[in-house]
């Protein structure tokens, strides 16, 4: 039998591309959370949340024009990457390759180094490394980069519970509510509210992470679970938090679920919040 | 929405005139501390040694910006969660500091230290970085460079703008907010 030619891939081509993507996602979130803010200004009521949601679509176009990151919080370095099993990596290894690229894009870029090594000791790295990195082998020879830089404000109000089977749906959203309510005005609202449900206790936090990613306005393709994030988010906007927790309408823009098959007795749910900030970019190589 | 003009230092009268959920705009000079920061304040405080600045009448920024690029001032400049400084506020206070700006929930004893002390809790955009960074006219460190974002910087800033969340007569801006706006009773919202 004949050996199937491997596609050759350089490190430093994954260094270049990552720290492109880090100088680009940490600048502008995408046009779509710019028109979720506005379209939130028309429905939003309170005198002060209009005036939080204005100042924040004024400060996207200030970051677009003058190439400013939007948020001075510029994250851990996030990355998802699907590895085609037909690639071969040449001249270093994948994770030093993102470092490099996560090193280079954060100096370049004037982005915030906001890591520190060791988490009770609390020294900064100085450089925004280590990047978290979640890879996945899957058929091909293409590589998919995703990089979503994640703000520590809204990372801290996040929360993970396994439920019981017989909690249900009801268990579910409620575990949902109970998390933005407590968070209040610490995540900068308006959020993205990423909801992982099912697998294990680690599978459900990565799923939750996971829905962060999807486009904003873009629904679950299952109507079920497409239904279901238009009740939460309708529920999340009635606790009256508002943009920046000045009190009003729009507390959420989204609620995003993640599902994984779950165990015959667990029911695991982590809820990921996120900033308006939803940045992210992509690459296929 | 009437806008309420402060130009820094603070003197008691200046806070007289604020109410929650104010919108106010703030000239002059400001300084920024995070956590890191403030825990080396505190220590000084505690061994009575004197403070690398003068907090009466003064005005802290919960701040860690991104480096500034070249030609600027500084980098996006947004508030980071209060919450944090929590610990550290009261005796800021009791130094003599008039208001703070940052964003999201404080404890109960920072609420009541700043009623003690006559003085207010701003709230200034979270997310709103870049056009923060805007306002701020000058910047220098003054103190711990080697914090690198966490350093104490001297910023003179212009018409930047915050809301007030707490103002000295007790009045909460988060807690008001959530009862004028929420939609189901049962669910107040629990702020500590
Ligand atoms: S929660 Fe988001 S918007 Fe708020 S400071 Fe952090 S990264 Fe910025």
């Amino acid at each position: 039998m004949e050996a199937i030619p491997l596609r050759q891939v350089e490190a430093p081509a994954i260094t270049a591309l990552v720290a492109e993507m880090c100088r680009e996602a940490n600048i502008y979130p995408g046009d779509e959370v710019a028109e979720a803010l506005k379209k939130a200004l028309t429905r939003e009521e309170s005198p002060a949340g209009r005036e939080a949601l204005r100042q924040l679509i004024e400060n996207l176009e200030i970051a677009r024009r003058e190439q400013l990151p939007l948020c001075q919080d510029t994250g851990f370095a996030v990355f998802f990457v699907e590895w085609g099993q037909e690639v071969h990596l040449t001249g270093g290894s994948l994770q030093d390759a993102i470092n490099e690229g996560v090193r280079r894009g954060y100096r370049e870029g004037c982005l915030r180094k906001s890591v520190v090594a060791d988490p009770l000791h609390r020294v900064n790295t100085g450089d925004n490394t280590p990047a978290v990195i979640h890879t996945a082998l899957v058929p091909g020879d293409r590589i998919k980069i995703t990089f979503a830089p994640k703000g520590g404000g809204s990372e801290n109000m996040s929360a993970l519970k396994m439920l019981r089977p017989s909690d249900g749906v009801e268990g579910v959203v409620d575990f949902v509510v109970r998390c933005v309510r407590e968070a209040g005005p610490n995540p900068c609202p308006p959020i993205v509210v990423g909801v992982g449900l099912g697998g294990t206790f680690e599978q459900v936090a990565v799923i939750a992470k996971k829905a962060l990613l999807r486009p904003l306005g873009r629904s679950h393709p299952d109507p079920y679970y497409a239904a279901l994030e238009q009740k939460m988010l309708e529920k999340v906007n009635e606790l009256g938090i508002g943009p920046q927790g000045f009190g009003g309408r729009i507390t959420a823009l989204a609620v995003h679920i993640e599902t994984f098959p779950a165990h015959i007795a667990s029911l695991p749910v982590a809820v990921n919040l996120n900033c308006h900030a939803a940045r992210h970019a992509e690459r296929i190589l | 929405m009437a806008i309420k003009h402060l130009h820094t230092p603070l003197t008691g009268d200046d806070l007289a005139g604020l109410k929650a959920g104010d919108s106010v705009r703030i000239s002059g000079v400001i300084y920024t501390a995070r956590d890191a920061a403030h825990k080396k304040l505190a220590a000084l405080i505690a061994e009575g040694k004197p403070l690398p600045l003068d907090l009466k009448g003064q005005v802290i920024y919960y701040v860690g910006p991104c480096p500034a690029k070249p030609g600027r001032v500084i980098g996006s400049a947004g508030p980071t969660t209060s919450g944090r400084m929590d610990r550290y506020t009261p005796l800021m206070l009791e130094q003599g500091m008039k208001a703070c700006i940052g964003k999201g929930l404080r404890s109960a004893a920072v609420k009541e230290a700043l009623q003690k002390h006559r003085a207010v809790y701003l709230a200034a955009v979270g997310g709103a970085g870049a056009l923060l960074s805007k306002r701020v006219l000058e910047s220098e460190v003054i103190a711990y460079p080697e914090l690198g974002a966490e350093a104490i910087r001297r910023l003179r800033v212009e018409d930047f703008p915050a809301t007030v969340i707490n103002d000295i007569y007790g009045n909460d801006l988060y807690e008001q907010g959530v009862r004028a706006y929420a939609r189901e009773e049962k669910q107040s919202p629990e702020i500590d």
